[in-house]
């Protein structure tokens, strides 16, 4: 689903977010990627959904080679991709129905589906009853789970998460990764950015640890048997 | 699968169609609720096109009246020096009833000849001579209301008599005025010309601003994957529903302005014997009015929303 191969990001002024990265997710895979701050985790995510380009190697998801794509075809290879951050980045002016509804009006789906979708979106991070609500009048866990029901409302493949919980309370943190799991299940390859180690090795899945911008760590674990 | 085409083509076609109804309407819904400064933005581009609008109309009424003095066009028809008295009189009565002669008055060569001698003062020169060297003339005053053009054609035609040696077209007048009026005309264009431009550089400036303000929507849409065209749809309508409002405003301008007229001026007219009445804009004047203010602020949003938008990059 995703390929790496000697990936090096290199920021102008001479940071260096990714080092020679080379890694492989295969479909259907949950993964958590960790590491200190500035480690690179986030340069990796966005290179993804070409929000960055790499500066060396090359980058392949869903067998598309990143590196040929043109400015017109992004558009495309982000409607693929279900995104979630830290800060959610909802529009504050609309309402959550609403914010859940862009992507699909965005590809056209047709307007009589859009209703369907974004009420079966929200069901599954169980927030029907806040469609009419506006983001500000949520608590965060909620805003995440906006974010959640926007990403997946247009059933992509992959869902990528930059620090999805670093807001949240443990106990947030855990309902919110759950929810990613039951995607998981269902075949959606999952990317995690992550430094809640606790609660990553509680979950037991593939973790990759990256330190200044270099893979160190690559382990797969069984879950935990206690 | 053959026969499934037609229904997907169908609901392509009716998503393209919500997408640009919806892009419209939210652009739409998007001003009237922030009325106050939409009207401003109307408010300056009503006055901008009202301006030159007013001006190509004050001109129409203006011509109409000087259609009606056009009778001061006149011809003088130097007749053949054999044409005999009874055959000029029966020459004039006859161009009296042609169609727009308005009057014809005869000069006989021997009153031409006396009102020679009274202003030129060779009259001891002129005794000498044996014969009145002079013709008889027409003098043709053409009916009122006719273009240059129409005149020129009258005066070609009575110079082609056989009787008529030589037609002179006094038309200085009618031609300076029309002259004049054409140049009114054209700097009133270069006017408007400038005007619009002005148009659209302040809804350029309208969607820029605008573009900033939503700059955290424009990211997120580019991050979930809204295409270029997309993002860029309710700017452009942002832009035309300016132009088509502020054209709305300078149609309502200037009939306002006309209705002040009115009444002075047909006081005026009524003065003067004319049943002369000030017309304002016409049905095919008030589509192009809106028209242009439609395209003008399409135009300047798409400059403003080609430089600006292509800078707002998700990171
Ligand atoms: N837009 C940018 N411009 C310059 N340097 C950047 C930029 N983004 C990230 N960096 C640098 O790249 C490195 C990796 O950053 P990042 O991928 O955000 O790490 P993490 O998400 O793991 O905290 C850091 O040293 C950071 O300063
Ligand atoms: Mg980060």
């Amino acid at each position: 689903m995703i390929h790496f191969d000697g990936v090096t990001k290199r920021y102008p002024g001479g940071h260096e977010g990714l080092r020679g990265v080379t890694l492989k997710v295969e479909q259907g895979e949950m993964v958590f990627v960790t590491g200190h701050s500035g480690a690179g985790k986030s340069t990796l995510l966005k290179l993804i959904p070409l929000l960055e380009r790499p500066t060396r190697g090359q980058v392949v998801v869903a067998g598309i080679n990143l590196g040929r794509l043109g400015k017109r075809r992004i558009p495309h290879l982000r409607r693929r991709i279900g995104m979630i951050f830290q800060d959610h980045r909802l529009l504050h002016d609309r309402s959550v129905y609403d914010n859940v509804a862009l992507p699909l009006v965005i590809s056209g789906v047709h307007h009589r589906e859009v209703g369907r979708r974004v009420r079966a979106a929200l069901d599954k991070v169980n927030l029907l009853d806040k469609e009419r609500a506006f983001p500000v009048t949520l608590s965060g866990g909620e805003q995440q789970r906006v974010g959640i029901a926007r990403a997946v409302v247009t059933r992509p493949p992959l869902l990528l998460a930059d620090e999805p919980t670093g807001n949240l309370d443990p106990g947030l943190s855990e309902e919110i990764m759950h929810i990613f799991e039951d995607f998981n299940r269902v075949g959606v390859t999952t990317v995690i950015a992550s430094h809640d180690l606790a609660l990553i090795d509680q979950l037991g899945h593939r973790h990759i640890t990256l330190s200044d911008g270099a893979l160190v760590g690559d382990a797969i674990r069984g879950a935990r048997d206690g | 699968m053959a026969r499934q085409q037609p229904g997907r083509l169908r609901q392509a076609f009716e998503v393209y169609l919500s997408n640009h109804g919806r892009a419209a309407l939210g652009a739409l819904g998007r001003l009237v609720r922030d009325w106050t400064p939409s009207l401003m933005t109307a408010g300056v581009i009503g006055i901008a096109l009202a301006l030159p609008a007013a001006f190509l109309v004050l001109l129409d009424n203006l011509q109409s009246v000087t259609g009606e003095w056009g009778g001061d066009a006149r011809a003088s028809l130097f007749l053949h020096k054999d044409v005999k008295p009874e055959a000029y009189r029966e020459l004039a009565q006859q161009l009296r009833g042609e169609d727009g002669v308005a009057a014809v008055s005869i000069i006989p060569p021997e009153e031409a000849m006396a009102e020679f001698q009274r202003m030129s003062g060779f009259s001891d020169a002129l005794e000498l001579l044996d014969e009145n060297p002079l013709p008889p003339v027409l003098v043709v005053e053409i009916a009122s209301g006719r273009a240059p053009a129409q005149i020129e054609a009258l005066a070609d035609r009575l110079g082609g008599l056989p009787q008529v040696a030589r037609a002179r077209l006094d038309r200085a007048w009618v031609k300076r005025l029309h002259a004049m009026m054409a140049l009114i005309k054209r700097g009133i264009w270069v006017i408007a010309g400038l005007l619009a431009l002005t148009v659209a550089m302040v809804v350029g400036n309208t969607i820029r601003l605008d573009i900033e303000n939503r700059r955290e929507e424009i990211v997120i849409t580019k991050l979930i994957g809204g295409t270029d065209g997309f993002i860029r749809r309710p700017f452009l309508y942002a832009g035309l529903w300016y132009g088509l409002s502020g054209g709305l405003l300078a149609c309502i301008l200037v009939e306002a302005g006309r209705w002040l007229l009115v009444d002075p001026s047909r006081q005026l007219a009524t003065l003067y014997g004319s049943g002369f009445r000030l017309h304002g804009l016409g049905l095919d004047d008030i589509m192009l009015l809106l028209a242009c203010g439609a395209a003008l602020g399409w135009a300047g949003s798409w400059l403003a929303v080609g430089r600006h938008l292509a800078a707002i990059e998700p990171r």
